[in-house]
């Protein structure tokens, strides 16, 4: 199970990423290129997947999407990773006051959702990536806060941390040295989670309109869209919606099977 | 100090605390949208707007005041159901809200009691038949649909159930005064959208929870009395087994806002997820401010609830204090 979850996984992430690969150099069509005399046409033919409202090229569009989606939710993740990480260690370093800061600024964060977030301050920095990136990397650091200290303290108690500060090595060097790489592990599965959900966010931005913006092509942009024709052509309501939920699938199955992998443990409980 | 005093004692910090993150959450709402901005004013109207409807939104709004002030003068209105007068639809923001939670409370409620409905059968039938191929469908099934958007669920059921079939109406809500049962057929396919990736994370949880719970001494002790597997798990195990999903449903708060925020929108149902976002649109930052406010609110007081039921609930706490 964990070993086919791992395959699966690795194998539709690796998909995601080599669509956004490929879309960089080659994409059917110009995936922003309006086609007026070709709009609606159905899958199949010269335009594999068909075209929408504008007779843009759905596949070209599918593949660019990738590339839109992944750059944002890495770089969301890799914010709220960089912050989280960094008050983690913070707060298992120095315990007492500033860890129930630290914590309790996680429970004012977690209770603004991506969206909720995006549409607060949409309406100051406008809609847009920046906007994407930022609402969904602020929800990211204290799920990453609370993981990198849960690890962090688990590190600090063993002989070698022990051994490092008799020696006489102050809390930065040890913290970098002995206790990042030891909770490295830990912290690519969670972001490895944490992506899923974050292209999951991005889509969800997107099909709101405070996300990604026209003409940049999005699967949640496009999910939008296909919403607005849907008697006319139900068909690209189809392929957008299909390839976040692989998208996400794919990272998801990819987390669990690595997880297993690094903690044998506990593969017998799920 | 006696253990109910201690407990009291306990009891007060985790509502000291819960106070304390909502007068947080309010802060950082009230720095991105009354002070980030600069003149908020000059935000909601634009740059074309005219000299003198700007002093009067300004003079409105307070923004003559210090920032202190404005803050303090905003809270204590929320503290007391004054929330403001909405700039674009001139009416108390208290009224809208009330207007809108008409919708979202019944949507999330149909979405929270569908997907336990769907997800604790599912998930002790699964823990039931573990490690044969039923629960390994279920857990398949399980993480594929914790994967798709309930966007798309909510367009592809519009697809299906209202332009195919023509069940369910696919938008838009009539209003409780056109009847409760005009009013549920336009929910219903909203909250389905909700629920079902909801049902999925629930049925994981709850799945893992009752094969936690099939190892523990009771259902050994049940067993023992001569029930058969299946009962001992239904009687005593499931009960045992539910007090991680109750966590989990508190935990999935900001999940089910966020997506009503979404679903209200595939929909177009006039609930706070539609309201918030229209407020965006009409760049109607005293609305945006109060229905932002609510909902993350909502998400500090329904965990820091769940919070305090531990508290009183949890027996090795008892214990530690007798």
């Amino acid at each position: 199970m964990s070993r086919a979850a791992l395959w699966i996984g690795g194998g539709l992430s690796a998909g995601v990423v080599a669509m956004a690969l490929v879309a960089s150099v080659w994409t059917p069509y110009p995936p922003t290129r309006m086609n007026m005399r070709a709009r609606f046409q159905p899958p199949g033919g010269e335009w594999w997947l068909g075209t929408d409202h504008f007779g843009r090229d759905i596949a070209s569009m599918i593949l660019a999407g990738a590339s839109t989606s992944l750059m944002v939710a890495l770089a969301a993740v890799a914010v709220g990773m960089l912050i989280g990480v960094s008050l983690g260690c913070l707060a298992a370093v120095r315990r007492g006051w500033l860890d129930d800061l630290v914590m309790r600024c996680n429970d004012v964060v977690f209770a603004f959702p991506a969206v909720l977030s995006a549409l607060v301050l949409a309406a100051v920095i406008g809609a847009g990536a920046h906007t994407a990136i930022l609402a969904i990397g602020v929800f990211n650091i204290p799920v990453f806060a609370r993981v990198a200290r849960g690890a962090a303290l688990q590190v600090w108690a063993r002989e070698f941390v022990t051994a490092a500060r008799a020696a006489g090595r102050g809390p930065l060097a040890i913290t970098l040295v002995h206790i990042v790489p030891n909770i490295a592990g830990v912290l690519v599965v969670q972001g490895t989670i944490q992506l899923a959900l974050a292209m999951l966010a991005e889509a969800g931005l997107s099909f709101l309109g405070v996300g990604i913006q026209p003409p940049t092509p999005s699967w949640g942009r496009m999910l939008a869209d296909a919403q607005t024709y849907l008697e006319r052509a139900p068909h690209l309501a189809l392929v957008p919606g299909l390839v976040i939920a692989l998208a996400v699938l794919g990272l998801n199955l990819l987390g669990d099977g690595l997880r297993d992998m690094l903690d044998p443990k506990l593969r017998r409980a799920r | 100090m006696t253990g109910a005093g201690r407990l009291s004692l306990l009891l007060a910090r985790r509502i000291a605390m819960l106070v304390v993150t909502l007068v947080a959450a309010s802060i950082a709402l009230f720095l991105v949208l009354d002070i980030l901005p600069g003149d908020p004013a000059l935000v909601m109207l634009g740059t074309e707007a005219r000299p003198d409807t700007l002093a009067a939104l300004r003079r409105e709004m307070g923004l003559d005041q210090p920032a202190l002030v404005r803050y303090v003068t905003w809270i204590g209105g929320v503290a007391v159901g004054d929330f403001g007068i909405s700039y674009t639809w001139r009416v108390p923001v208290a009224s809208l809200i009330a207007e809108r939670l008409a919708v979202t409370v019944p949507l999330a409620v149909m979405a929270i009691v569908l997907s336990t409905l769907i997800a604790v059968p599912v998930g002790v039938i699964a823990a039931a038949a573990h490690g044969r191929t039923l629960d390994w469908m279920i857990v398949s099934f399980a993480q594929v649909g914790v994967a798709v958007p309930n966007f798309w669920i909510g367009i592809l059921l519009v697809l299906g159930f209202s332009i195919g079939l023509g069940w369910f109406p696919a938008g838009g809500f009539p209003g409780w005064q056109a009847g409760v049962g005009a009013g549920l057929s336009a929910l219903i396919l909203p909250s389905v959208a909700l629920a079902l990736p909801q049902a999925a994370i629930l049925a994981r949880v709850t799945r893992s929870a009752v094969l936690e719970v099939v190892g523990e001494d009771y259902i050994r002790t049940a067993r023992a009395k001569g029930l058969t597997a299946r009962q001992a798990l239904w009687r005593h195990g499931l009960r045992n087994a539910l007090i991680p999903v109750v966590t989990i449903l508190g935990l999935q708060v900001p999940v089910l806002i966020a997506g009503a925020i979404l679903i209200e929108n595939v929909f177009a149902l006039p609930g706070l997820g539609r309201l918030i976002f229209q407020a965006l649109g009409q760049r109607d930052l005293i609305v945006l401010k109060d229905v932002a406010l609510l909902l993350a609110g909502l998400v500090i007081i329904v965990n820091g609830l769940v919070d305090i039921a531990y508290t009183l609930i949890d027996p090795r706490l008892k214990d530690r204090l007798a």
